[in-house]
């Protein structure tokens, strides 16, 4: 943990509803990164969930209350820190968008979308921080999610962090800008396409020849990993966090804790 | 299972239609891709063509008197249709006081919005389609299934049986130029004898009063140069201010539709024959067609009338490239008709589509003219939650979830009550079937939840300390 100096930004991360209940690893990775990044890290406890899925879902009054809790809770802090791209662009992009412009609301969601960031472009960009000391021999690819990179530009920012881990290699995936049929709520209402989507792609991690599958974004992860086990894969799949933080010589997602 | 999953459940398993649709939209993205990348101003260029088209929208109602004037200085005549069934009654009233038996047709999306096929059919004349994939679906009985290659879903294998049980001399098949000079025989004679040709329109000229239509076959021009009677039907978001301006539409639409720089034919209509004219049309009709295009101007859905029909949302998305067209049940599919047919059919209809969508965002990236596909997709979900057409438990389960989402303190509970009754279906990390999940474990593993929550495990790590 490098010293935490007292201009440090306070950050407040968010650890998305599906960290919190799916795979807890990913958010006290964010917590060791932050801080070795030189961070003051605070966790709000009234935090759940971004509301993507009111939003994503057409509830736009739901969205916008939950938005409205969101905001209350994190606008205090210099930063907001979120391990995924999409629930990180709920906030900057699709926060604003549900306020009239000119409301108070408008103006308090535009500066908090203003100060939050995805947790690898935040580590990448703003506080230029490189792994050191960070080992993993293995054969990886990377599954970039759509959300951040279309609506983030998330894209270099994970590759050049994970160059900086000793003994890791990684191969670009076939198709790895192109969505892996998650969506959501669409990979359970219209089960049978998002299962062809997935298909394909577990196809193509397949043909990488990876050990591991890494990406930034749990639902996605969950989704391709949980194909990738279906049809007996050895492929092992971690968000790009937790290889950072030296936790991947633990459970990989759905090996149990 | 409704009308639409019961459709993409039978396409998924359709594994002809999968090697059909893979084969054209690969090549499709492939020669995309490599235009766009030897085209460095390709960015500019698509802001001007969104600033082009949203120009023309916001002043439609000049441009429309201004093509018209001109249209019929140049000697056509100028039809308006409000709704498909006006075009049609104008379309068929011109075929009968010409007199017409047989029409020749150069595809034309447009034409199967309005349900022009089915209303030839009806008044007796017969119809002949000409573009190559139109001639193919006509044989078959089908519907277009992409707004390019209306036959995409047939396999070159089961074009050439079919052209081998229809042709009157198919000859051997052997290849793709047998089947294409077959075809070409077949049309040859029928394109002499048509009494009236229907085309549709890439672009309208405002400044000069023609139409463009843009082949690769030539077939557009032997519709509309034999026979007696050109009619056009074009949707009023077609217009262009000017020739330049529909220049550097076809620059875009051209390379995103099939990676080319320019298509094989790029035809301007402008009148009937003149005195002195070799060849050419004695009548000239263009039926300009509103269809609920005005009505998405009043429905925040205006982006949409930039769409230049060039198909790279359909061939990109990978709803439509593991579904097919068929499948969406509108005349347009794909993102772009996810957004359309709820306008045309109505949403209650097609209350799927807006939904049958990941919201990846891959349409709107390779869309020509940056229609935020998405975004209209967005709009339509929101409609359709506020005018209850989302069936109730989803609305029930929505609600539980957002009043606990809302409420840290219950949630935090409902959290610890869920986490450890999920994983008692777990079996070494891994859920394979689960009460609510069927969904998600018909088809892949579900990873089994913490034994406790990150905010759990959290504040057992503080009080430790």
């Amino acid at each position: 943990m490098s010293e935490v100096v007292a201009d440090a930004p306070r950050v407040g991360l968010f650890v998305t509803c599906l960290v919190d209940s799916m795979r807890p690893s990913i958010g006290f990775a964010a917590i060791a990164l932050l801080e070795a990044a030189g961070c003051r890290v605070e966790i709000p406890t009234s935090q759940t969930c971004c509301g993507q899925p009111a939003l994503n879902s057409g509830d736009r009054d739901g969205a916008i209350r939950i938005a409205q809790h969101t905001i209350a809770l994190l606008e205090e802090f210099d930063h907001v820190v979120i391990p995924s791209g999409s629930c990180a662009a709920t906030i900057i992009v699709h926060y604003p968008e549900l306020f009239a412009h000119g409301s108070l609301w408008h103006a308090r969601a535009g500066k908090l979308a203003g100060r939050t960031f995805e947790l690898l472009t935040y580590l990448a960009e703003i506080r230029r921080w490189a792994p050191r000391n960070v080992a993993l021999a293995a054969k990886a690819t990377y599954h970039d999610s759509c959300s951040g990179l279309r609506e983030l530009g998330i894209k270099a920012q994970p590759r050049c962090l994970l160059a900086g881990v000793a003994g890791l290699a990684l191969t670009e995936l076939e198709g790895s800008e192109t969505c892996c049929g998650f969506g959501g709520t669409f990979c359970v209402k219209y089960p049978a396409i998002s299962n062809a989507i997935v298909g394909e792609k577990a196809g193509h991690i397949a043909d990488t020849g990876a050990e591991l599958l890494l990406g930034g974004d749990l639902g996605c992860l969950m989704n391709m990993a949980g194909k990738l086990h279906r049809a007996g894969s050895p492929v092992r799949s971690f968000h790009a966090a937790e290889v950072l933080a030296g936790m991947a010589d633990g459970p990989a997602i759905g090996e149990g804790a | 299972m409704n009308a639409f999953t019961d459709r993409a459940a039978r396409a998924v398993a359709d594994t002809t239609l999968k090697l059909a649709i893979d084969r054209t939209t690969g090549t499709a993205r492939t020669k995309r891709d490599a235009a766009v990348r030897a085209w460095p101003q390709f960015q500019q260029a698509r802001e001007l063509g969104r600033q082009i088209k949203d120009h023309v929208i916001a002043h439609l109602d000049h441009y429309l008197l201004e093509f018209e004037r001109n249209a019929i200085a140049s000697g056509a005549k100028v039809h308006w249709a409000r709704n498909a069934q006006e075009a049609c009654d104008i379309t068929i009233r011109i075929c009968k006081d010409a007199g017409a038996r047989s029409v020749t047709r150069a595809k034309s999306m447009l034409g199967e919005e309005i349900g022009l096929p089915q209303a030839l059919a009806e008044a007796g004349i017969t119809r002949v389609e000409t573009d190559l994939a139109e001639h193919i679906i006509q044989l078959a009985g089908d519907p277009p299934s992409h707004i390019v290659w209306p036959a995409l879903h047939k396999t070159r294998e089961q074009v050439a049986a079919l052209f081998r049980a229809h042709h009157t001399d198919p000859g051997a098949m052997a290849t793709v130029e047998a089947m294409v000079s077959s075809a070409r025989r077949e049309l040859r004679a029928k394109f002499m004898a048509a009494d009236v040709g229907i085309s549709g329109a890439n672009f309208l000229v405002a400044d000069t009063g023609a139409i463009c239509t843009v082949t690769n076959e030539g077939n557009a021009e032997l519709t509309t140069t034999p026979p007696r009677v050109h009619i056009v039907t074009a949707g009023i978001e077609k217009l262009v201010p000017s020739t330049a301006h529909a220049m550097s539409l076809l620059r875009l639409l051209v390379r995103s539709a099939t990676g080319a720089e320019l298509t094989q034919y790029t035809t301007f209509h402008c009148g009937p024959k003149r005195a002195g004219d070799r060849d050419g049309p004695e009548e000239f009709h263009i039926v300009l067609v509103d269809n609920g295009r005005t009505r998405m101007l009043g429905e925040g859905l205006a982006e949409m009338l930039r769409c230049l029909r060039c198909g790279a949302c359909l061939n990109h998305c990978v709803v439509y490239r593991q579904i097919g067209g068929h499948a969406y049940g509108g005349v347009y599919p794909g993102p772009m008709g996810s957004v359309l047919t709820p306008v045309l059919d109505g949403l209650a209809e097609s209350k799927d589509l807006p939904k049958a969508c990941t919201l990846n965002g891959m349409c709107q990236e390779v869309c020509p003219v940056n229609i935020p596909l998405p975004t209209l997709l967005r709009g339509w979900r929101d409609k359709a939650w506020r005018e209850g057409l989302e069936p109730t438990t989803t609305r029930g389960a929505l609600g539980i979830w957002r009043f606990m989402v809302l409420r840290p303190g219950l949630y935090r509970l409902a959290t610890r009550i869920a986490l450890p009754v999920m994983r008692l279906f777990a079996r070494r990390g891994w859920i394979a079937a689960m009460p609510l999940a069927g969904g998600w474990t018909r088809h892949r593993d579900l990873p089994a939840p913490a034994a406790q929550s990150f905010m759990t495990q959290l504040r057992q790590r503080k009080s430790a300390r």
